[in-house]
């Protein structure tokens, strides 16, 4: 009885195939998400389905066989870019800041246009005859090794190529500029983040210091400098 | 519905998935009025085209068993996630900026070089 339930469930477990169901639900997750991204006004639950989102993506690279750069998109993009994205959402969370609304026509205008959007490009996917023809499931050798040994400029998984006598280059040098370039924009970053003493306080005070014989005055300059900000 | 369960994913999925996430992210773009959310757009349009390079640089979805990309579709998908680290954190930093000197993260209110 026992073992003929197990053989009826592995039988079912056979007739499923999970290649399928998990890009099934990867795929629906990350587009689910992705338009709640869009509809939610509340920019904390924004970044709540951002992150649902590009976890599903991850998901869906580690399907394709594209292990490494689904542990990649883990951890670059949801364990650093979402958190420095979450700061961002915390150090300027302020009550009429945090849901900003978006006028009813707008969404309508942007709604047809997504629609349309959409449309092509969902009919330019199923265009091409040689992309819809399914893979054969073979498996598939990891591919961190091919990565890093072509990100320091030799290609292993082209060795077996007939035109090795005009090879093609590995990705040394745009790895050297992407470095350089992350390194320069991170430290630009925190210069253009970095805690300025705030000029209107220390001019309130110098004000405040030369008329100190009339408080009232002085009040209002104060009130006048905060008000005008910047122009 | 009942195909894909059968064993028939192709590189034309991937490609569906990354439309709906470009789209999302276009939307998201330019619908947000908060600067955060024109942010997260940015890092939705950057990852449905992370999802068309692996669809095709990977050889397990490839119908021959020769895909087109090859290795060079995932090399792409690591550089594009490295520059939206990149381009998030220099975003986010003028974001602050902005927030410092105006008190608000609405981008219709960042007209200073409006004529």
């Amino acid at each position: 009885m026992n073992h003929e339930a197990f053989g009826l469930s592995t039988n079912l477990f056979a007739f499923l195939d999970w290649h399928g169901f998990f890009f099934l639900l990867f795929a629906g997750v990350a587009c689910v998400a992705a338009v709640m991204v869009v509809l939610s006004d509340n920019v904390v639950r924004m970044a709540l389905h951002l992150v649902l989102s590009l976890g599903a993506t991850a998901g869906l690279f580690f399907l394709a066989g594209a292990e490494f750069v689904g542990a990649m998109q883990l951890m670059i993009y949801v364990g650093g870019t979402l958190v420095l994205l979450v700061f961002g959402v915390m150090l300027t969370a302020q009550t009429q800041l945090v849901a900003l609304r978006t006028p009813a026509g707008d969404r309508v205008i942007a709604g047809i246009l997504a629609a349309s959007l959409l449309a092509v490009l969902v009919q330019a996917a199923f265009s091409i005859e040689s992309w819809q023809k399914s893979g054969q499931g073979v498996a598939t050798a990891p591919t961190a090794t091919p990565l890093g040994m072509a990100l320091v400029g030799v290609r292993v998984d082209q060795v077996e190529e007939e035109n090795l006598v005009r090879p093609k280059s590995g990705y040394l040098l745009p790895f050297e500029i992407v470095s350089v370039h992350l390194l320069v924009v991170l430290v630009g970053a925190a210069y253009l983040a970095r805690a300025k003493r705030r000029r209107v306080p220390r001019s309130v005070d110098l004000v405040a210091s030369a008329d100190s014989t009339k408080p009232m005055s002085s009040v209002a300059a104060s009130s006048t400098l905060v008000a005008g900000g910047p122009k | 519905m009942t195909f894909v369960l059968c064993g028939v994913v192709s590189v034309s999925h991937y490609l569906v998935v990354g439309a709906v996430l470009f789209t999302c992210g276009v939307v998201c773009m330019a619908l947000k009025r908060n600067a955060l959310g024109v942010l997260m757009g940015i890092e939705l349009v950057l990852n449905g085209a992370n999802i068309n390079f692996v669809a095709f640089g990977s050889e397990y979805l490839a119908g021959d068993g020769r895909s087109v990309l090859g290795l060079d579709g995932e090399v792409m998908a690591l550089f594009v996630i490295l520059l939206a680290a990149a381009e998030a954190a220099v975003a986010l930093a003028i974001t602050l900026n902005f927030y410092n000197n105006h008190a608000t993260v609405d981008v219709d209110r960042a007209d200073d070089l409006h004529g």
